[in-house]
């Protein structure tokens, strides 16, 4: 499975929809993911990946991990595999 | 309704060993904060907390006690003896049947618990020592506080997360008032950096790295602490008749549960509590000269916190000083009231209101006189300390000056 297919995977388990539903240009807020949604998906992507992702739920937007959309969290959890791979 | 006065205070902390000392450092501004020293402290993505250094517990238990004391039962005792101590009191038939302890807990004996986990799954060893129980168990430092001071009446642990010393003190206070016991002591104590509970913490990602900057703009989460706070609430008359230095007069109290979410907090229920408390000490607004905050430092908490003060306060809310000691003291989870109750003390006993340390940059959704990084001298007859837990349940005591 791609990184992008475990990841929509993920995010579509997490707001109970289909995979299909989930879209790269999806953002968090249209799924209906709050911040406690989005700490354990984000928990389950470094299970996932075995990766740690730089994330604190008081600077949401502060740091490298970009998580405006579906593409941008995909794109930065492939730049933490390539780096912690 | 009875008075309910303190006579007595106790605790140790990451600033001092003792109530002087803390007093001291709050006044001063120092930061308990730092590095933490424990085994595999390199596996935290968290490494910083407000940890008790140099406490030795040599002299202070003996062989027997230290088997049976997990260090959050040794914090308690430590700060007990010192308030059992500045009250004067002695306990022995009616009033020692009558009076209690209630006491604030989160975790229990985590250290106790962290220790056994390793013993028996990282090492595989199939036995365990044989008091891992009467040592883990939340209310085993009340039990051990009754048994030392000879405190027969109501006795138990109360359990709110954040909130419980706040929790534990209004019912102690309520005890006294009502004319159910003449004196309870009462208070709280947390002793959570060990591995696993710093680990735990972590896995919420709502915890800071650097420092505890509470209604910083820059704040970036809360920082755990440990140690514990004790008090002496006897009632007026007793403490009076027996020429009782009275430390401050507890006024009144409020506890409100949110009943909306597991970790946010509510800008509702944190105004029901301190409206609650204000309306319960027969107290307007215009009063209050202080309040210690809950202020965790997280972006949560602390603009939800100025929000509700406002709504409680209006106008006054500008006048009225508020101040964070976690970014002192580190967050002492369920002992963290009884800690932050002695800023109230020092506040209406003494004229000086402990200051937000760590404090850089104004935050518009915080807009209140948090004391940035310098205490003040003031003139302030009422504080409240507020608490509010994950799980919504809130609790806000009053203080007046005696």
């Amino acid at each position: 499975m791609s990184v992008t297919d475990k990841v929509i995977e993920i995010i579509a388990e997490q707001a109970v929809l289909e995979p299909s539903d989930v879209t790269l240009e999806s953002t968090l807020e249209d799924l209906g993911i709050d911040s406690m949604g989005l700490v354990e998906s984000i928990f389950s992507i470094e299970e996932a990946f075995d990766i740690s992702v730089p994330f604190n739920a008081n600077e949401p937007t502060q740091g490298d991990f970009d998580i405006s959309s579906v593409a941008s969290i995909i794109a930065g959890i492939e730049k933490l595999i390539a780096e912690q791979g | 309704m009875k008075r309910v006065v303190i006579t007595g205070a106790g605790t140790i902390n990451a600033l001092g060993h003792n109530v002087p000392s803390t007093l001291e450092a709050m006044r001063e501004g120092r930061c308990g904060i730092g590095k933490l020293e424990m085994r595999d402290v390199e596996r935290l993505a968290v490494q910083i907390g407000a940890q008790v250094r140099g406490f030795e517990t040599e002299g202070l238990f003996n062989r027997q006690q230290l088997a049976l004391y997990d260090r959050f039962t040794q914090f308690t005792l430590v700060a007990a003896r010192e308030a059992l101590a500045q009250s004067g009191l002695d306990f022995s038939g009616e009033l020692a049947a009558k009076s209690g302890v209630v006491l604030g807990n989160s975790g229990g004996g985590m250290q106790t618990l962290d220790e056994n986990y390793r013993s028996v799954y990282e090492e595989g060893k199939n036995r365990v020592h044989p008091f891992v129980v009467p040592k883990l168990m939340n209310n085993a430092a009340a039990s051990h506080v009754s048994m030392e001071f000879n405190l027969k009446g109501p006795s138990f642990t109360v359990a709110s997360a954040c909130a419980s010393s706040n929790h534990a003190m209004a019912q102690a206070f309520q005890m006294v008032r009502t004319g159910m016991s003449p004196v309870m002591v009462t208070g709280g104590t947390e002793s959570m950096l060990c591995f696993g509970g710093v680990k735990a913490w972590e896995g919420l990602r709502v915890m800071s790295k650097d420092a505890c900057r509470p209604f910083s703009a820059n704040r970036n989460g809360m920082v755990q602490g440990e140690g514990a706070g004790v008090f002496v609430f006897e009632e007026y008359e007793h403490a009076k008749a027996r020429g009782a230095e009275v430390l401050a007069e507890v006024s009144g109290f409020a506890m409100s549960s949110d009943a909306a979410d597991i970790v946010m907090p509510s800008k509702q229920g944190a105004a029901r509590a301190i409206a609650g408390a204000l309306q319960d000490a027969g107290l307007n607004g215009e009063d209050v000269g202080y309040i210690n905050a809950h202020g965790t430092g997280t972006t949560a908490n602390d603009k939800t916190e100025c929000s509700a003060v406002a709504d409680v306060f209006g106008p006054h809310a500008d006048r009225l000083m508020m101040s964070s000691t976690k970014s002192m003291h580190g967050h002492l989870i369920g002992g963290t009231g009884a800690v932050e109750l002695l800023a109230c003390i020092m506040a209406v006993r003494d004229g000086v209101v402990a200051p937000t340390i760590g404090y850089e940059d104004p935050d518009p959704e915080c807009a209140m006189d948090v004391v940035p990084n310098e205490a003040r001298e003031a003139d302030v007859r009422v504080a409240l300390s507020n608490a509010f837990a994950f799980g919504g349940l809130n609790a806000v005591l009053a203080l007046r000056r005696a």
